[in-house]
């Protein structure tokens, strides 16, 4: 195509195989004034798509609470969420998906993801100090789900562990609705002072636009509208719209950027992900209430043949959009070849609101920044939604429509060496979770990961929750556990919860039944976030995760609105861990037992019922739980501290026993059934761990918060005993548990 | 003494490495960048983990062309003290001063997690001050990081007493079950024969700070300052 087939004028086929619809074709011409030529047509077509726009959440979205005494920067209102953790200083923090090119090319797909996440973390001026990563794939039994683990597994750690980031938490579940389309999303935390975020803002008319980092490829081009769409068998044709990662570059790209947050010379920053030069220009833009006049010529290509729509819609990798203060340009650019990189003067800021795109001088595009984005002209809509027949169906299971296994030994041992419960250590170890001496959780492992602070006297703590099985089941009171667990774990670790992220994976929102997931999702997520008082940072939505089938259905991945809940230790000597510490210690549960097995990975895997009504959860339950928990921790009572989610309270408890290799003898209770008590997954559970000399302090305090606590039993020197049925020794347990994913991986 | 830390483009360990010796054990430390040639009066050379410049090609293989290499390889050759650690030691087998290589991990897999070291060397000035009967808890993570070294050279390590540390698991036995990566003789550390050079896989920075429950890796640094005191 010359540059006059980017002048020429777009067509309505040429609209709708890029994604847009009829209506919203007229609507860019009435915008315009004019039919589009091709190329505005294009950014508009990625503009306006679901990745960018947000078109069919964003009204939902907007019902979450936003607004909370430690928030520095609001959703949507920059690159990620900014929360106040105090001595002067902020964390930023987002969780976002790499769903659809992980799904065709893994390796490349959660590169990226991890690339494109610490990007918004440090084009924010944060220097990024953790990441997480949240993963759903299909049955392990197929051979494609190993292929899958495998190339997602070692793309993050790749990318990240070149780049220099700890992995210091996540998690890993597999079921048959991820079997084509798997959930990869990413998650990173970056400390700053508060007072120097760089915003994502244009500002100043006459201000010289640059673009620094990597020169720009034809790769990734139309990401945006790819992850737009559902994953068919035709998807592998869309290979070029995967991006591909360089973490080298993004090392020098952060150091570059970092430094250069540290002079005057920036006015505004935006990193360039979904949509490109494209997307940054128009968001800074419309941000400042300016426009920008951008010479696409002038940017460094690693082809030379690329045309005007290539360049604007390549989502290469590793490239930020710069706002510099008019006269200091010298500033950046000194810095920028300190590091190797290539930062190139393509435009300037001008006063009109419009961004006009220039090839060799000749204007090829030119659109009012303001009618791209979401927030301004992009089209917002709402959807029908409608509650799926399985609901109802799943609501009328009760404990006795399966019966009780005679030999709960053997129970156990699947369990065990079930992938969904087993460890993750397989996984885990191909990340470097260490680098930045700041990992607190390498020698003492908690609920959730704790970070140091270094030179305070605080940490950060930091989880992903959510399982998707109960969401599937009741997407309202399910997303409320997820976000209820994810603050358990911030407790339980010593920390007190602060915000969240979220990740939101669903089906195609054009789907009722798919939308009233969705709906139900914001509903209780709205909810439980108002009680926790953790406002909703940030995230992305990605819709379309379901595999088209031959006769024209689809099937839905599990609704999967993945929680990344931020907390703080002011004093970072309450971290508490999980790990059993001395032989004799009392076990206590804090929470009732129930004799409830819904949703359970147990009722799920070993009798095979996956329609069933969430766990038990009270909210004001689980709040009573949490605020004697924070006590204890405070007064220094308990040794350890672990919450009861997946797997259930054997599985809990085993866990707290294989770090120092202890075991546990306990008596079940005789008001529930022995499955229901030991592998149930009732929510508002913790299991403590209590010196004898401190039982009576112990019972007090809980006595005064008024919540239901059980003596289970004691620590043991290896022993694992239930109600003196012998399960085995930690030392033998342990292998069970730690290498079925490896062994199954090896096969 | 004063201690000079590398920063390759694409190290990160390096700010580790930093922290560690001004801010836990209160020595002077200078960043050495790549590109010049000055080593600021550094008595003591680090290099750092990383990956230096992308190790695109082989780990290590381009960050000794750099232009600080010349001034290191000239300090090193001149008696000056010179670690490297992770990458660091990738750098110094490529540029040939410590004997044998590294090559990838027997699964081809990029491994982190604890590991146990135990001191092999009397007269290393990292190892010396440490007792060889009891393993140090030092956490590894490499993708490349399987110590190989042919017979002769094994030999003449022996002889010289240039093995610094062999892996091994918590009650200090060293066999195949107890070695992560493949290394040959469960070697994870070495010296030159001058004993002025040294190379680990095993990070000790990692294990050096009280907040992070792990406090072995001190040890290491501290036989090093007491090592140097004695020769002061």
């Amino acid at each position: 195509m010359s540059t006059t087939a980017a002048l020429e004028i777009a067509t309505l086929e040429q609209a709708q195989e890029m994604g847009l619809t009829p209506e919203e074709f007229d609507h860019i011409s009435q915008i315009l004034g004019r039919t589009p030529n091709f190329t505005e047509m294009c950014v508009y077509s990625v503009m306006w798509s679901e990745h960018c726009s947000y078109k069919n959440s964003i009204k939902w979205l907007k019902t979450l609470p936003k607004d909370g005494p430690h928030m520095l920067v609001k959703a949507g209102e920059e690159n990620a969420g900014l929360v106040d953790i105090g001595d002067g200083l902020a964390c930023a923090f987002k969780i976002e998906s790499h769903n659809h090119p992980s799904a065709i090319e893994p390796y490349q797909g959660a590169a990226t993801g991890v690339g494109g996440i610490n990007r918004d973390i440090f084009t924010m001026g944060a220097r990024p100090i953790a990441q997480l990563n949240s993963l759903r794939f299909g049955s392990l039994d197929h051979p494609r789900t190993k292929w899958l683990l495998e190339g997602v597994v070692k793309g993050i750690g790749d990318y990240g562990n070149a780049f220099g980031i700890p992995v210091v938490g996540g998690e890993v579940f597999f079921d048959e609705s991820y079997q084509v389309n798997p959930l990869v999303n990413a998650m990173s935390a970056g400390i700053m002072k508060s007072d120097q975020m760089i915003s994502a803002t244009a500002a100043g008319p006459g201000n010289p636009v640059y673009i620094v980092g990597s020169a720009t490829g034809k790769d990734g081009i139309q990401g945006a509208s790819f992850a737009s769409k559902d994953i068919t068998e035709d998807s592998a044709n869309d290979l070029p719209s995967v991006q591909v990662g360089d973490p080298f570059q993004e090392k020098l790209l952060l150091e570059a950027t970092l430094e250069l947050g540290n002079t005057d010379a920036v006015v505004g920053m935006q990193d360039m992900g979904a949509a490109g030069i494209t997307c940054s220009t128009s968001e800074m833009s419309a941000a400042g209430e300016v426009g920008m006049d951008i010479q696409l010529d002038k940017v460094p290509l690693r082809q030379d043949d690329m045309k005007p729509f290539e360049i604007l819609l390549s989502e290469s990798q590793e490239r930020m959009l710069v706002v510099v203060e008019k006269g200091k340009e010298q500033i950046v650019e000194d810095i920028f070849e300190k590091w190797d990189l290539n930062a190139e003067n393509i435009g300037v800021v001008t006063d009109t609101g419009i961004i006009r795109y220039y090839m060799h001088d000749e204007l090829v595009s030119e659109i009012p920044a303001e009618s791209l984005v979401l927030g301004g002209g992009a089209p917002i809509y709402e959807r029908e939604y409608k509650e799926p027949a399985y609901f109802a169906e799943g609501q009328k299971f009760t404990i006795d429509q399966v019966e009780e296994p005679k030999d709960v030994v053997i129970v156990a041992r699947q369990m065990l060496s079930n992938p969904n419960i087993a460890s993750k250590k397989w996984v885990a170890e191909q990340y470097d979770s260490m680098v930045g001496t700041a990992n607190m959780g390498t020698n003492r492992p908690s609920d959730a990961a704790v970070v140091n602070i270094k030179g305070t006297n605080k940490a950060i703590s930091l989880t992903v929750d959510c399982n998707a099985r109960y969401v599937n089941n009741d997407p309202e009171k399910g997303t409320m556990i997820a976000v209820a667990e994810a603050a358990r774990n911030i407790v339980c670790s010593g920390g007190e919860p602060s915000a969240i992220t979220n990740c939101l994976n669903f089906g195609n929102p054009y789907n009722p039944e798919v939308y009233w997931q969705f709906v139900g999702a914001i509903k209780g997520m709205s909810a439980a976030c108002e009680r926790f008082k953790t406002p909703v940072t940030g995230g992305n939505v990605s819709f379309y995760n379901q595999t088209a089938k031959e006769d024209g259905s689809a099937s839905p991945v599990f609704p999967t609105p993945t929680i990344g809940m931020l907390g703080v230790l002011k004093d970072k000597s309450t971290h508490t861990t999980l790990d059993f510490k001395y032989k004799g210690d009392l076990i206590f549960l804090m929470g009732e037992s129930q004799n409830d097995i819904n949703s359970s990975e147990y009722l799920a895997s070993i009798h095979g019922i996956k329609h069933s009504p969430a766990p038990h959860f009270d909210m004001e339950e689980e709040v009573a739980i949490q605020n004697c928990v924070k006590a204890l921790i405070k007064e220094n009572f308990i040794n350890a501290a672990h919450d009861i989610s997946d797997g259930g309270l054997f599985v809990a408890m085993l866990e707290m026993g294989l770090p120092n290799g202890l075991g546990f003898d306990i008596v079940s209770d005789s008001e529930v059934r022995k499955d229901a008590f030991l592998f149930g997954e009732s929510q508002s559970r913790v299991i403590l761990t209590v010196t004898e000399d401190y039982e009576e302090q112990f019972l007090d305090l809980v006595g005064e918060h008024n919540v239901p606590v059980t003596l289970l039993g004691h620590v043991t020197q290896g022993k694992v005993v239930v109600d003196d049925d012998h399960f085995g020794f930690v030392k033998d347990l342990r292998g069970l548990y730690e290498n079925t994913l490896g062994d199954i991986m090896s096969k | 003494m004063k201690f000079g830390v590398v920063v390759f483009p694409g190290s990160n360990c390096d700010e580790d490495m930093v922290y560690v010796l001004q801010d836990i054990l209160g020595q002077e430390v200078e960043r050495l960048w790549h590109k010049e040639r000055d080593l600021k009066g550094a008595d003591f050379i680090v290099l750092p983990g990383g990956f230096s410049y992308g190790d695109y090609l082989r780990s290590g293989a381009i960050a000794r062309f750099s232009p600080i290499m010349e001034d290191v390889i000239a300090h090193a050759n001149k008696g000056g003290y010179l670690i490297g650690v992770c990458n660091g030691f990738q750098v110094l087998t490529e540029a040939n001063l410590v004997p044998g290589a590294l090559l990838h991990n027997t699964n081809r897999k990029f491994i982190c997690q604890n590991t146990f070291l135990l001191p092999q060397s009397a007269t290393a000035l990292p190892t010396k001050g440490l007792d060889p009967k009891v393993p140090l808890k030092i956490p590894i993570a490499h993708g490349e990081g399987n110590y190989f070294a042919d017979d002769q050279t094994l030999m003449e390590m022996d002889d010289n007493d240039q093995v610094l540390f062999r892996y091994c698991n918590e009650a200090g036995k060293i066999n195949e079950d107890t070695n992560p990566n493949g290394s040959v003789e469960n070697i994870a550390g070495v010296m030159n024969k001058n004993g002025n050079v040294f190379g680990m896989m095993p990070h000790p920075e990692r294990a050096s700070d009280l907040d992070l429950g792990n406090t072995d890796g001190r040890q290491i640094f501290e036989s090093i300052l007491t090592g140097l005191l004695e020769k002061a």
